[in-house]
This record gives C-alpha cells, structure tokens and sequence, in this order.
C-alpha cells in the first residue's frame, strides 16, 4: 500500500512539472489564436528564442539563472512586437489556409537562422547548484528542480490569472475576445490590446523556453519537435481560455507520466489517446466555446 | 533546320567525349539528415567527408575527380530516403551511395542500391540484420551487437547481478537491448526489467522513476546518440539513482565525444563499450582529432560517425584507385571484401569477406575528467570484434 502511494505521488509530482512547462508555453498561443483568430504555429519560435537568449546569457555573459529569464521575457516580447507589427498584422484578415503557410514558413526560417547562429548541437544547460540534486519530503525525494519549476510555474499562473481576471486591461483583453467590434465600439483599442497580449504571450513562451530548458533541450528543431504537444494542450483545452489549456496541460502531463510510469509499453500511446476521446466528446475543447 | 540541329548534337557529343576522356569525375550521393531535429548527427559525418577529401585529393588517380552529391534525408524517413537514392541513381547517375544515419532509412535503400548495381556504402546505420539486405552493401560503422553484447559479459563479471534494460523503441533499440540480454545472462546475469521507450520521447523521468524503484544494480541504456541521451542522463542524476547505487552502463551511443559537454557531471564513472572515443591516444587519432580541430575549431570533436564516414571515404578512395576512377559496382564489393585499413583513428578495422560487415576493436570506457573536460578513457580492449549477431545465427 504503501509503495502504491508512494508511487502515485512520484507520479502526480513528475508530471506536474512536466505539465508546467507545456502551459506555460502554449497558454500564450491558446489567448493569440482565441483573441486574434490567428493561426500562429510559429509560437514554439518564441519558446526557443527565450531559451537561447536564457543560455547564451549564462554560459557566454555569466548572467544569473533569474536574470538571464527575466531578459529572455523582455527580449522576445520586444521582439514579439515588432514581428507582430509589421508581419503578423498584415495577415489578421487572411484565411488560415494563409495564416498556416506564413507561420510554417517563419518556423523554417527560425530553424534554419539558429542553425546558422549557435549551431546545429543543443544548448548547453548548467543550472546553478542550488537548484540540482534533490529534496527529501520525508518519505519520498524529489528532484529539486521539477519542484522549483512547479513553485515557480504556480506563481506565473496565478499572476497571470489576477491579471486577466481582476485589471482593466484583463477585462479589456476578455472584452475582446468575447466580443471584438462590441469592444471596439466602446472605445477599446484592440489593435494596441492586440499587440500587447501577443507580446506577453510571446515573452511567457519564452519564459517556457528558458525555464523548461533542462527538460525540453533548446537546440533548432525545438519549434517543429515540441508543436504537436503545443497544440494538442491548446486544442484540448480550448482556445481563448486561461483555464483551458491549463487543466489540458495537468490532464496530459500526469497522463502521459502515469502511463508510461505504469504501462511502459503503451506510454506513447496516451496523449494522442486522450486527445481523440476529449476532441470526440468536446469538438472545440474542454473550455473552448463552440 | 535538321542540320544545324545535328550538328549541334554532334558537337555536344564530341565535347563531352573529350572531357571524359581528360577527367573522369565519380559521383557519391552522400545521404544525411542535414535538417531538423538530427541535423547535428549529419553534420558531423558532412564534415568528416569534406575533411577527408581536402587532405586526400591528390591521392586520386590523375584526371579523376570526385564530386559529392548531398541529399537531405531530414531524419529517420524511410520513405523519403528511398526517393533520394532513386533520384541520385536514375537522374545524377552516381556511381556510389554512402551515408545514413537511421536503420530505416538503409533498409530503404537497400533494394534500390541492389537493383541498380551500386555499392552502398554505410558509414552509420549500426543495426544487424542490414548488410543482410543487399549484395551491394558494405558497412564501416559498427553494429549495436558488437558493443552491447560483450557490454553484457563485462557486467555479469563485474558485480552486476540484476540489471534493467531500457531502450529507443526502433531496429537498434532492440539489437542493444537483444545483445546484451544475451550476453548477460549467458554469463549469469538476470534481467529484472525492460522498457522500450518511444523513439520521439521529451521527457526520461517516468522510465527512470520506474527503474529507481525496481532497484537493480545496473541499468543498461541505448538511446540514439545526441541530446536525447543528454535528457536521459539528466532524469537519471535527477531522481537519485546514482545515489541508489544503480549503476549506468550501454554501448557508447550515451556517452558521445561531442554530447559529453552539455551533460554536467552527471556522466562521471558511467562505463560504455564502444569502437571510438575521440580521447583515444593512438597516434592516428591524436593526427584525425588535430586535423578536425584545426579546420572545424577548437569546440569541435569527432564523434564515432566521423570516424565512419572518414574510413567509408579511406574505402571509397581505394576502390576508385584500384579502378582508375571507372567504378564498377560488383567489382567494388569484390575489392572491399576483407578490406584492412590498419591506422583509422578506432584502430585496425576490416571488412569481413563474408558479411561486408565491419571487424573492429570494442573499447571497454569510463567518463573521466581530463583537463577540466569529461571523455572516454579507454580501459579495455576487446580485439576484432565480428558481429555477434551473425555469429550466433550464422547469417551472412
């Protein structure tokens, strides 16, 4: 009995922090694509970029781990920004059919561009020593860094929520989502709320990038490796939703790591299982409205 | 009107006759992942190929050029590697394949290289059954056998009594996993647990939470080389089985040259069987390892697929001396069967005439620290290896 329980939290634990890092990516691309309507399968760009700006800061520049993240979130989002301006607006009004073909092509360049910048080898990630080895909660030790990630993750979350739930401008954001032209007519400047909310979608991807660095390698393919997971998160979860992708995350993260904890055999079968069945019974996502 | 265009053709054909008889030029269709998430892996076999060429040209028979003809297999794509070998034989008309990274991608090949008569020379792809698959086919590689079943033996010899095996769920998964079972429990062993794990796999920790708790005194591991060993690596130091006293072993695949760097301490004192270690202090390795930094830089290490695509190209340019630049394929694979090269930078290898599979040295290593940078020191050497797989089950 004992082992069982033991069991089951290693497992709730390992995939918490695993289901951390794909919220904090994909929450961003579930608000852009529910917000905008915009097809944007170049977010893992963004992730990537956070987590080579996070790396290069510390192995080249011997930047501080928070630091490093902090500048990787600025920096992305900056750039997020004019990307946004000057490529991704023009394509607001596009079919998706237009929107896919852009962002796949803006993936491939971002692949090919870091190829050529830092090579084709992956990232090397040297965490400070604080947060290696491991920690004992009494009957059971758990890696340090699953555990920071997961504190760390929590608290993003729920600045995030506050943020959307309980300011103007999350009420503006909500605004827009719901309703465009109704905000647009009651003097709502969407095309700046626009901007900004791909902006902080983009530096929180890149947050994702830096942060998830030690489990998901930053190296040139990770745009196209990790976009399945993305947008299954997203499209499980439902778009536009904070709530959504999060409970999708949880629900796939543990999934994922119970099955190939208990059934190694079927391990990989899980996540695509469970997006079937969720998609089957709920078209536009757990949250999604339809 | 038709003279002028006959006099055209005629023209044209006189030129080409002229030059080819000044310079006979062989094409190599050179198939790697060049793109996407095992460009790295290509990479390193692109530059052991152009390293060699720059140091060896004038070696080639006067008049003879060889030209290379890059294709991008883009990862394990069977499907799109039998279009690219079939567009280099039928459209550029090469007169030898070479290359490939992933098992899948050679089997794809295998038939066309046999139905259109060109030698194929494999410089990765490490699965047994392979060289079975075509006349055609020579290998300077290695096979997953060679290196993880006398890994098997070691450890039932040394203190390991009950081992996990974990693998990559694809053909050289279940070759490691395959050899060493064999290997350790004909010396004595027991296998407590196994897992295939997804080939495409982000996250190492459920499997390694698994072993943790089965507690064995060795976990044996194959996975493709690069980042993917990395992260397991890493989910290993994670969750404290090095504390737990399980010991990490598996062909050299985890412990590459060039992925050591971005896996911290966390290798240290783990023990691999392999043909290469870019530490190795043979004098043709220290001269290959010294001629590769000094063009590719300092950060730069060989890795074991270098080193078999440099002795594919050693063999390629031997077979285009011997023919004088006119490549035959069936003469080809005649001239390579039991082909020595005595100082690659592994040590001698040579191609066993029944199999056209590599005979070579296995090195027993440990991850040491050297100068502040960890490597495979070598500690033992398993002389000339056959394949154990064909051994046992008497293929050819």
């Amino acid at each position: 009995m004992e082992a069982v329980i033991a069991a089951a939290v290693s497992i709730v634990f390992l995939g918490l922090s695993y289901a951390m890092i794909l919220y904090i990516v994909s929450v961003g691309l579930s608000v852009t694509m529910g917000l905008m309507g915009f097809t944007n399968l170049a977010h893992g760009v963004f992730a990537v970029a956070g987590g080579y700006v996070t790396l290069t800061l510390m192995n080249s520049h011997g930047v501080p781990f928070f630091a490093a993240l902090a500048t990787a979130f600025a920096v992305v989002a900056a750039a997020s920004v004019i990307l946004e301006r000057f490529l991704y607006a023009r394509l607001y009004g596009a079919s998706e059919l237009e929107q896919v073909l852009f962002t796949i092509g803006l993936i491939f360049m971002a692949v090919a561009g870091a190829q050529y910048v830092w090579g084709p080898f992956p990232q090397r990630m040297q965490l400070p020593d604080y947060l290696r080895g491991q920690i004992s909660l009494g009957f059971r030790d758990f890696p340090t860094y699953r555990a920071f990630m997961i504190v760390v993750s929590l608290a993003l979350i729920a600045l995030l929520w506050f943020g959307v739930e309980r300011t103007s401008f999350g009420a503006q954001v909500r605004a827009a989502v719901d309703n465009r032209r109704m905000a647009q007519s009651l003097g709502i400047n969407t095309g700046r709320l626009f901007t900004l909310t791909f902006a902080l979608g983009s530096g929180l991807a890149a947050l994702g990038g830096g942060l998830g660095a030690e489990i998901l390698a930053i190296h040139p393919a990770y745009p196209i490796e990790h976009l399945v997971y993305f947008l299954i998160v997203v499209a499980v979860g439902g778009l536009g939703s904070l709530r959504g992708p999060f409970i999708a995350a949880v629900l796939l993260g543990v999934g994922d790591t119970a099955f190939k904890y208990l059934v190694p055999e079927f391990g990989a079968f899980f996540i695509y299982a469970a997006m079937i069945a969720v998609l089957l019974w709920r078209p536009a996502g757990l949250f999604g409205r339809g | 009107m038709k003279a002028w265009k006959l006099g055209l053709i005629a023209a044209g054909l006189t030129t080409s006759l002229v030059t080819a008889a000044h310079a006979q030029t062989v094409k190599i269709g050179l198939l790697l992942p060049l793109s996407g998430p095992a460009a790295s892996l290509g990479d390193q076999m692109d530059k052991a190929v152009q390293l060699y060429m720059k140091m060896h040209d004038k070696e080639l028979p006067p008049g003879v050029k060889v030209e290379i003809i890059k294709r991008d297999t883009t990862g394990p794509n069977p499907d799109v590697a039998k279009r690219l070998v079939t567009e280099l034989v039928t459209r550029d008309r090469v007169d030898i394949i070479a290359g490939v990274v992933f098992t899948p991608n050679a089997h794809a090949i295998a038939p066309v290289a046999t139905e259109a008569k060109k030698p194929f020379i494999i410089m990765n792809a490490g699965t047994s059954v392979t060289t079975t698959l075509s006349p055609y086919i020579v290998r300077f590689s290695f096979t997953l056998w060679q290196a993880s079943y006398p890994m098997g033996g070691w450890a039932a010899k040394n203190n390991i009594k009950r081992a996990y095996t974990t693998v990559a769920d694809y053909g050289p998964g279940h070759d490691a996993e395959a050899a060493f079972t064999k290997g350790f429990t004909d010396a004595g062993g027991q296998i407590v647990g196994s897992i295939r794990m997804p080939l495409q796999n982000p996250d190492f920790v459920p499997f390694m939470q698994r072993v943790k708790d089965a507690k064995p005194d060795a976990l044996f591991v194959f996975v493709p080389a690069g980042r993917q060993a990395t992260a397991l690596m890493k989910a290993y130091s994670d969750l404290g089985l090095p504390q737990e006293r399980i010991r990490l072993i598996g062909p050299g695949d985890i412990t590459t040259d060039e992925e050591l760097p971005n896996m911290g301490d966390v290798p240290l004192g783990v023990i691999t069987m392999h043909h290469y270690s870019a530490a190795a202090t043979r004098p043709a390795n220290k001269a290959f390892v010294d001629a590769w930094k000094k063009d590719y830089g300092p950060n730069s290490t060989p890795s074991f697929m270098s080193v078999g695509a440099w002795d594919g190209m050693t063999a390629i340019y031997h077979a285009i001396r011997e023919q004088k630049g006119k490549i035959d394929g069936d003469k080809t694979v005649a001239l390579l069967k039991g082909y020595k090269i005595d100082n690659s930078p592994r040590g001698p290898i040579m191609i066993d005439p029944e199999t056209r599979d590599v005979v070579q040295n296995e090195y027993l290593r440990r991850v040491e620290r050297v100068g502040g940078n960890l490597a495979n020191i070598e500690l033992e050497t398993i002389p000339m290896v056959k394949d154990p797989w064909k051994e046992i089950n008497q293929k050819k």
